[in-house]
This record gives C-alpha cells, structure tokens and sequence, in this order.
C-alpha cells in the first residue's frame, strides 16, 4: 500500500491522519460532556439528547440567518453569540423538561429512557413542522472554512482546530464547575447520597434542575459547533445518539475522566483503523472490542468508588 | 417541508387556480381533436374487475413517508404528484373522469409501507399508486402489489435488478445513470483512476459493482473502493486516504445526512472541487440534497442523473413555474421528483391508449407509451417496465442549480438485468 510513496509524502499522511484522529476525539467529547453530566452524575438515560444537540444547531441556523438578513457586517462573527444563544435555548428547555417531566421518574430510572425517548420523537416532529422535513443549510463565515496549510503538504482543517479549541473549552469549564464550584460539590453530594444531601440542607431539587440544564446546554452548543461539519435536518440528532451513549458508558458512566479518556481511545481506534480497513468493517471492530472491554469490565474504563 | 399547498388565502387561491386551469382546458380542448367524456366510456365497461371508479371520478393512492427520516426525500414526490394529478383534472381527467387520491403515509418504516398498501388495493380499490421512494420500500410492497395485482409507479433511481409485471419505474436504473457518466469523465476529462465511495447498502454496493466493472473494461483503474455505515459523520480519514491514493475522479454515492458531513469536510480539509484534482462525480446528490449540503460546499461537482432543474426546454420551464406557483418560489426540483411528476401522465396515457381501468389492460398497453411533454423530454416506457431516458451530467454551481454540461446524444436503453455487470 505504501511502496508508490517517498517518506516525506507518508509523513504528510500521517500527521494529517493523526489529527483526523485528534479531531475525531473533540467530536466525541463535544458530544458526551452534556450526557455524561445527565446520565453520569443524575442517573437520567437521556434519549433526547441528540435532539437538543438539534436545537442547538436550528439556534445557530436562525442566527446566520438573523445576521445575514441585519447585521451583514458582523456576519464573520455571528457564530459566538449563537453558540452562547445555543447554550442558554438548550439549557432553558432543559429546565423546563426536567421540572415538567424528569423530576417525577427519578425513583423510577429506567422509565426515564421511555419518557425521554417519546420527548426526542416529540421534539423530532416539532423541528419538522417549524423548519420542514428538509435540512436545513447553516451559512459557516468564510474564515471557519477551508484548511491552513502547515506545511507544503499538510493541511489541517479550520474547523477541525475550532472544534478542537471548544472542546478543551468546554472540558475546562465542566471540571471547573464539578469540582471546584460549590455547585459541583452539591451536585456530587446528591448523587451520592441525595437523601443525606437533602438533610444538610442542600436544594436537592434546584440542584438536579440546574445540572440538568446544564447538561442540555452543553448538549446545545455541540450541536452549535456540529453545523461546521455535519448535518442539520429534524432527525440528524439520532445520527449522534449511539456514539454518544457508546462513549459515556464505555467510560465508566460517573466519570467525566473516564468519558474522556474513552472518547480518546474510541476515537483513535476508529480512525486508525478506518484508515487501513474499509468504514464499516472498523465500526464493526470497535464496537466488538467496546462489547469485549465491556463484559470483563461491566462498571467501565473508570469507575467512582463509592459506598452504596 | 408542508406537502399541503403553501397559499395565503387557500380557498381564494384555489378558485383563481381552476378558473385559470378551466381557461388552459377549454382552449386545450379547441385544439385537441379527441376530448375524452365520460358518457362515450361507461364505468360497466372501462371498469371490469370493481376498482374505485365511478362515472365522474376515478381514485388512486399516493403512498409516501411524510413523516420519519425519508419525508425529507418523499415530500417532493408527494408534490410532484399532487400538481400533475390537479393538472390532469384541470385538463378533463382521465376518460373523463376526475382523479381523486387517497394518501397513506408510508412513516419512513418498511412494513407500515406494505400494510398501508394493502389497504389501498383491497379496502379503496385503488385504480394505481403512486409511491415508495427508498429500495427497501419497494421491496417491502411488491409482494402485496403482486398478490392483489395493483400497478405501482415508482420513482426514484435505484439499484436495478428488479422487473415486476405490476410496477413502472420513472426513475433510472443503475445502467442508465452510471455508464454515461463513466464514459463523459473518460473521454472530456481524460479520467485515468477512480475511487468509489458509498453508503453502506445495496444501491451504492450495486452501483459500484456496476461502475467498477465498467471502469475496468474501459482499460481504466479502481484505485479505491469504500463504504460508510449510513448516517456516519466523520469521512476525515477516508479523506486521506483519497489524498493518498490520488484518483482522478472520486466516484461518490453517499446518501441521507452523511452526504452533508462528506462534502463540508471534504471542503474543510482543502480538496477544492472546482480545481477538479480530484473531480467529483456523484449519482446521488440532487439539488434537493445540496439545499442541506450548501451550494458553496458542492461547488464545482459534478453529478449524473437524468433531470436538472435548469434543464433548458419549454417543458421544463412551464414545469417549473407550474410547481413554484403551487410549494411556492422556495422549491428547488431535484430528479426524482421530476420522475415522481411523470407517473401520473404514464398512468393516464396508458389508459387512454386501453381505453379501460383495468389492472390487466393497463399493464398490457404500457409499453411502447410516449411522452413528449415530460419536463427531462421525450421519454418511453421500455417493454420491461423501465423508460428510455437521456443521461445528463450536471455542474454544481454556487446557487445550488446544476449547469448542464453533456447529455447523451440518443435515449438510454433501460437495461435492469445487465449482462456482464453483475
């Protein structure tokens, strides 16, 4: 396969492959930060996750257009305030979902995936009666497209590095928040012990409502930065869901850690061997070896120790 | 995408509409010399085996997902129908018979499919379908078509490989649609190398193999071949490895929501397709498709299929306009809602020629129809059910249309069972 090529050319190859792989692993945590705070630290299986990555997306679609159609001068820059305006639509709806639906079913988690499954064809048919069943095509400002060339022969793609940039971000952020905020405190007493919790005076209730949003707000502004390179239509959010969940539970589900480091080696393994074999036959190894890891390590690559 | 009409004032509208259809009809019928009426036709005797039809109106089922992941690609067809069916009655309907329609929804689920048509052949009795868009679909009604003996018009381009006595495709099979484009990119553009690229399932995998074969009987070489789940998002490594490899042309049939990650990462990671090192060539990508691509994502592609929006004859034009004044100027037409558009007009001429409803007569006075007023332009029903048709290959542009660059110079045979492709 590579007798035909000079060093310098495989080289090249490489290292762009190598940042495929890179770009893949943001991609992947982008995805799963917002799950693994619902499903990792609350226990909620979320369905309806990759609906409001969707949202997120049709925020950031209004936007381009608001812009284009008011503001053409500050188009270029448009897409910051709509990741921020898709932060705070999906975090809202959150809110709302959780005080509306989530709360009555915490006893009850296994009817979460139920009620959250039937909330993402609800969602599903809303985006399809406001925004049509077609997708819809997100206007990117001209300096996100394209690719930097590093050197003559490796050109790296401007919107592989942004997704890099706001996942690092974004990563920053979750830790900052769950473990160095006194939020992040509550939230890990009530998961821990929520009646405890409760009894030393935390509002366990506001608590849950707040990670919640803030889940699907993360969840949001995936979505926002999924438009660069991915499709935005009422179901594209069910092409995300399995990876998603693949990620979160393949890292030990309480983790944020552990969704990180998963997301690393789900997302090298799948690129190497996407690169050597053809795309499906390396989905398929991936996921066998996922289904392997799995059953000899059912808790995940990390597991929180804690006593029940 | 609403697949209701998109007026301000419906009734209003709709009262303007026929007035100014029954305008086009009277003068239509001053100058056609056989105005069918009912009363030369009576229903004992065009209607022999008890389908819906009745002395002013003759019913028929339109069968498409309107709800689910395929109402992205299904709306068109359910439109294209719905204006020939209402262009149709304004002309008089059929032997002088209106045409009424019943629609299922399909829901983007393959069983739904084949209970909704049987409930459009046994409970309605329904004259003909028009419907199924996805191969599965298909698949999923024809044993129902076949035991009730329903006839079916189905529109999309597909996989080929299929004949049955109680369907018409409108659309073009495999053959049809690939090796005049193989032949186009070899001859104009010097094609030496190819790399195919699909999504995993039987119409690229056929269409492949297809193209495969033909690339290497035309001397030329296959220097890559690939497929991705359905509905993957991420084509960066695949991208390298095109890098790698260095074809001439990237042979692609990717589909659904993966079409839209492909090409916006293709053009993230600095192929320029306008360049054409590689040149792109796709039999999958309509202007439909390029509405969720975005034109300045595809610019410069090149795609191979029968019809393009900007195909420029008066057919296509008053087609065009026709279809705009009822979804409204947003529409874009992409190739398979023109051929959905068709199955209406072959129903009705096939019958006309038959002088009956009748499943058996239809069916035996379908081949050999002819129409010249599609909007592709003369097209004609092939004895195994399939229609000759032009290929034509089209450049993507900037706004989203197709600029046509090459058509075929005579119709294409239809060619479902090709001899030494498979």
């Amino acid at each position: 396969m590579f007798a035909d090529y000079s060093m310098g050319e495989l080289g090249a190859i490489f290292a762009m492959q190598g940042f495929a792989g890179l770009i893949l692993f943001s991609v992947f945590v982008l995805m799963a930060l917002g799950l693994a705070i619902i499903f990792g630290q609350m226990g909620v299986i979320n369905m309806a996750h990759g609906e409001f990555m969707i949202l997120g997306a049709y925020v950031t679609y209004l936007t381009s257009n608001l812009f284009s159609e008011y503001m053409p001068a500050l188009f270029s820059m448009y897409f910051f305030l709509a990741m921020i305006l898709a932060f705070i639509v999906a975090g809202a709806l959150g809110m709302f979902v959780e005080w509306a639906l989530i709360r009555h079913l915490y006893k009850r988690p296994l009817d979460t995936l139920l009620a959250t499954w039937g909330l993402s064809l609800i969602m599903q048919q809303i985006y399809r009666s406001v925004f049509g069943a077609r997708e819809v095509g997100v206007t990117i400002p001209e300096w996100m497209m394209g690719s930097l060339p590093l050197t003559d022969t490796i050109e790296i793609p401007i919107n592989g590095i942004f997704v890099m940039v706001l996942a690092t971000g974004i990563s920053i952020a979750v830790y900052i928040m769950m473990f160095r905020s006194s939020w992040g405190k509550q939230v890990r007493a009530v998961t821990q012990n929520r009646v405890m919790a409760g009894a030393v005076g935390i509002n366990t209730e506001r608590t849950d409502r707040l990670t919640f949003g803030i889940g699907c707000g993360v969840a949001g502004v995936a979505g926002s930065a999924f438009t660069m390179i991915g499709s935005t239509g009422p179901t594209a959010g069910q092409l995300y869901i399995v990876d998603t969940f693949l990620v979160v539970v393949f890292g030990g589900a309480a983790s944020l850690l552990g969704t990180i480091a998963s997301a690393f080696s789900i997302s090298q393994a799948q690129s190497i061997m996407e690169f050597f074999l053809s795309g499906s036959m390396a989905k398929v190894l991936t996921l066998l070896t996922v289904v392997g890891i799995l059953m000899l390590r059912p808790q995940g690559l990390f597991a929180l120790k804690l006593r029940k | 995408m609403s697949d209701t009409p998109k007026k301000p004032n419906k009734q209003m509208e709709a009262s303007r509409r026929s007035v100014l259809m029954g305008g086009t009809a009277l003068a239509a019928s001053l100058f056609v010399p056989k105005f069918l009426r009912a009363a030369d036709y009576p229903t004992a005797a065009v209607n022999t085996t008890g389908l819906a039809v009745t002395d002013d109106e003759v019913t028929i089922g339109i069968l498409h997902s309107i709800t689910g992941t395929m109402s992205i690609s299904e709306t068109g067809s359910v439109q294209a129908e719905k204006l020939a069916i209402e262009q149709i009655n304004a002309q008089g309907g059929i032997l002088g018979r209106k045409i009424k329609y019943i629609q299922e929804d399909g829901a983007s689920d393959w069983p739904t499919f084949a209970e909704k048509a049987k409930k459009l052949l046994v409970n309605d009795k329904v004259a003909s379908v028009m419907g199924c868009w996805t191969s599965a679909s298909r698949k999923a009604v024809l044993p129902v078509f076949e035991q009730y003996n329903g006839f079916l018009y189905y529109p999309t381009f597909y996989e080929g490989l299929e004949q049955s006595p109680n369907v018409i495709y409108t659309g073009q099979e495999a053959t049809q649609q690939i090796i005049a484009g193989l032949n186009w990119v070899a001859e104009t553009k010097g094609a030496k190398s190819f790399y195919l690229l699909g999504s995993d399932y039987i119409w690229p995998r056929t269409s492949n193999k297809i193209a495969r074969k033909h690339i290497e009987k035309l001397g030329l070489k296959v220097v890559g071949e690939e497929y991705y789940p359905l509905g993957h998002t991420q084509f960066n490594s695949v991208i390298n490895k095109i890098r790698l490899k260095k074809p001439d042309v990237i042979y692609a049939i990717v589909v659904g929501g993966s079409n839209v990650a492909f090409y916006k990462q293709l053009k993230a990671a600095g192929i320029d397709m306008t360049k054409e090192k590689p040149l792109l060539l796709t039999i999958s990508v309509t202007e439909d498709e390029i509405r969720g691509i975005g034109g300045e994502n595809i610019v410069g592609a090149y795609a191979c299929m029968k019809y393009f929006q900007s195909l420029d004859n008066p057919n296509n034009i008053a087609f065009v306009e026709e279809f705009k004044k009822m979804w409204g100027d947003e529409i874009v037409i992409g190739d398979v809602t023109q051929a959905a558009y068709l199955g209406p007009w072959l129903w009705k001429a096939a019958v006309e020629k038959a002088g009956s409803f009748d499943i058996d007569k239809v069916r035996a006075a379908s081949p050999g129809i002819e129409l010249t007023t599609a909007p592709e332009g003369y097209v004609k029903v092939h004895e195994n059910h399939h229609l000759w048709s032009k290929t034509r290959v089209g450049h993507a542009k900037l706004d989203g249309q197709y600029e046509v660059v090459f058509e075929t110079a005579e119709l294409v045979e239809p060619d479902p069972f090709p001899k030494g492709y498979q």
